[in-house]
């Protein structure tokens, strides 16, 4: 398969040189395509002294086709889906703006970045997005709440067994 | 010696622009109205144009490719760029040629980026390359002679992975005008030239066939011929804000014919929003209504619809527990003790009771009226296809039986289109007739209405008539005189219609004109 060479490269690179507060690992070693990201929420952000677990999957025609990233920790923020999916909206992983030489690298950093400044006029949780701009003292009281009761501890992923493995 | 598909258009004029002829040239477009060159029909089109013709041009695929083609080597020509950079640019000004020019002369820096071109160079166009120690970033290959791509932004990549891009986005995404460079973040568009280098033939016929597309889509004046497996395009100058004063009829080269407006197949002499509302309420009524027609009263209470669902006819209102007879609406405790058989028509409440009830099905009615009539009319237009079938076997029986040569048995097929295009009329008048208030136009109207439909029921009946007595001369000449009059009868209604419309004299029972609800109906200005 064309796409290993290019999934190991961009393994290697996340795994050595991470973003900032991230930890990578694969959810198993036999498959590249499904990546366990923990996340630690960003020091100048309401989600500070959380910890998030992402996971990442890519599609068998990666890089053509974009990756989808989700939280599996749930997450009280106005671009992911407040339910137990945790779908993220992010610019970079629509089909329309992915391009096979688009990295993951960047998209983990825009998923960070998006914790940091979340993006209110694209909003997956519209309720959230308009506390997020008319009453931020509540959302940031909310987003703690969320924080204290869901991102304390290692981070569950949806496959129970793979928590353990996943934290460094 | 007469155009073979002419012969089946005998009301409308269209042109097919040869490909010589290139119409964008000329800064406003001119619509000439030359008649067609037939000379069965002479008649009709010696006539003055009527109210309802519209002006329009048929294009066949070759010509859209010429109007395309002409307009990139103007392009390159007066601003001296490639041809694949003029395309692009082109497309994104939407086939704008003047404000392309002007808006280059002014800001080419900022126009190019923003269609996605890089700055003009000398440099010759990209091609396959094989660079020493070249790693291609998408699948990180890096074997020696692997070959590689990049366009004007260098951003190169081995020719596989190009490829397979390339395939993702014409095939599964269907994109062909907007392909950027697979680079993270660069907007470069990918140019059909540099296309053509990578991929098989076939996908680029698909590429070219997608672009193609755009160069009708993007532009207000064309439209794609709707009818099944036609590949032609049609250009009328009629603005969507136009839709209330004019219904945009155009007939393609293929013989269909449809409305420029909405794209819906001919609807004259309704106007598109009309019909829009029409089409909507008959999908959720016209069953429904029908239903409640035939299997419901009202209460002559409290006007609540009610089903008879048992056998006895002492009904009593589930809402308001009014007591009445089914048969004769009146009230119950005027029967006395002849229950259950009601003989007693000629009660004071029960003749009141029905009277209140007709009243209330006066709505419900009227719109069934023209609902039936205009349902009717489409029925019969729907075995158009198989009536036409059995005109040209009567033709061919004819000919045989009678001796006849083929252009005397023509007058056939004229009756056939005749008929079908005249129930179209027909059937569209119903809708329209709905929707009219009523006052001294709607009488003309209904007139004309009731003339077009006569005759064309009178068509209709010789037209069936046996081969036998089809090849009568006598019948013969009266059908064509028949066909000939239903033709006029249609151009009368709807050139009356059309200036009535133009003018804004109709008055609608419902202001459909307006999007929003406003004042008065009469829309005129």
């Amino acid at each position: 398969m064309a796409s290993q060479k290019r999934i190991q490269k961009e393994l290697a690179e996340c795994t050595k040189s991470p973003p900032q507060g991230m930890t990578i690992a694969l959810a198993s070693e036999s498959n590249l395509h499904k990546w366990h990201v923990t996340l630690q929420g960003p020091p100048n952000s309401p989600y500070a002294g959380g910890t998030f677990g992402l996971v990442v999957s890519l599609p068998v025609e990666y890089p053509f086709k974009a990756p989808t990233v989700t939280f599996s920790t749930r997450i009280y923020h106005p671009n992911v889906t407040n339910d137990s999916q945790g779908s993220i909206c992010l610019g970079a992983l629509k089909a329309e703006n992915w391009k096979p030489a688009s990295k993951l690298l960047g998209v983990l950093e825009a998923v960070r970045g998006l914790l940091v400044e979340p993006m209110p006029d694209d909003p997956l949780e519209a309720r959230i997005a308009d506390e997020y701009k008319n009453d931020r003292k509540e959302f940031e009281k909310n987003a703690k709440a969320y924080v204290a009761r869901y991102a304390k501890g290692a981070p569950k992923y949806e496959e129970p067994t793979a928590a353990g493995e996943a934290k460094s | 010696m007469s155009g073979g598909e002419g012969a089946s258009t005998p009301f409308l004029t269209y042109v097919v622009v040869k490909a010589h002829t290139n119409p964008w040239l000329s800064t406003d477009f001119d619509f000439d109205d030359e008649p067609p060159d037939l000379g069965i029909h002479k008649d009709i089109h010696q006539k003055k144009k009527t109210a309802y013709d519209i002006s329009f041009k048929v294009y066949k695929p070759e010509d859209i490719q010429k109007q395309q083609d002409d307009l990139i080597n103007e392009v390159n020509m007066i601003l001296d760029i490639r041809k694949e950079e003029a395309a692009i640019l082109l497309r994104y000004f939407r086939w704008n040629k003047e404000r392309l020019i002007e808006d280059y002369m002014d800001k080419a820096r900022q126009v190019l980026e923003a269609a996605g071109l890089a700055q003009s160079s000398a440099k010759p166009p990209p091609r396959l390359e094989t660079i020493p120690g070249f790693v291609c970033d998408i699948c990180c290959e890096d074997g020696e002679g692997l070959q590689s791509f990049a366009i004007k932004c260098g951003h190169r990549y081995c020719v596989d992975c190009y490829r397979h891009y390339l395939a993702q986005k014409i095939k599964e995404e269907g994109e062909a005008a907007r392909i950027q460079c697979p680079s993270d973040g660069c907007n470069l568009i990918i140019d059909a030239r540099s296309l053509d280098i990578l991929v098989t033939p076939e996908l680029a016929e698909r590429y070219h066939t997608l672009l193609n597309r755009t160069y009708v889509e993007d532009k207000e004046t064309l439209k794609w011929c709707p009818a099944p497996d036609c590949e032609n395009a049609v250009e009328c100058s009629v603005k969507k804000k136009d839709l209330d004063k004019v219904v945009p009829t155009v007939q393609c080269a293929c013989s269909y014919r449809f409305c420029f407006g909405c794209i819906l197949s001919d609807h004259q002499p309704a106007p598109c929003e009309l019909v829009k509302r029409w089409l909507k309420k008959c999908a959720d009524d016209s069953e429904t209504a029908n239903w409640i027609s035939a299997n419901t009263k009202e209460c002559p209470k409290c006007n609540s619809t009610i089903e008879k669902n048992g056998g006895c006819n002492h009904m009593t209102c589930r809402k308001c527990k009014h007591e009445f007879c089914w048969m004769c609406m009146g009230l119950w405790s005027e029967h006395g003790t002849s229950w259950y058989n009601c003989n007693r028509f000629e009660e004071k409440s029960g003749t009141e009771a029905r009277d209140a009830q007709a009243k209330s099905r006066v709505s419900l009615e009227r719109y069934l009226h023209y609902y039936n009539r205009y349902a009717n009319h489409e029925q019969s237009a729907r075995l158009d296809k198989d009536i036409y079938v059995k005109t040209e076997k009567k033709m061919v029986q004819l000919q045989k039986e009678s001796g006849m040569s083929w252009i005397e048995v023509q007058y056939l097929n004229s009756a056939s289109q005749a008929l079908q295009t005249c129930r179209q009329t027909l059937k569209w008048t119903y809708a329209f007739a709905f929707y009219l208030a009523r006052n001294n136009l709607t009488e003309i109207f209904e007139d004309n209405q009731k003339d077009l439909e006569m005759a064309v029921e009178a068509l209709s009946e010789m037209f069936e008539k046996p081969v036998g007595e089809l090849a009568d001369p006598k019948l013969k000449v009266e059908i064509m005189d028949k066909t000939s009059y239903c033709n006029k009868r249609r151009i009368i209604l709807l050139d009356d219609t059309a200036n009535n419309l133009a003018n804004g004299a109709w008055t609608f029972n419902v202001d459909f004109m307006t999007p929003t609800p406003a004042s008065g109906s009469s829309s005129r200005r």
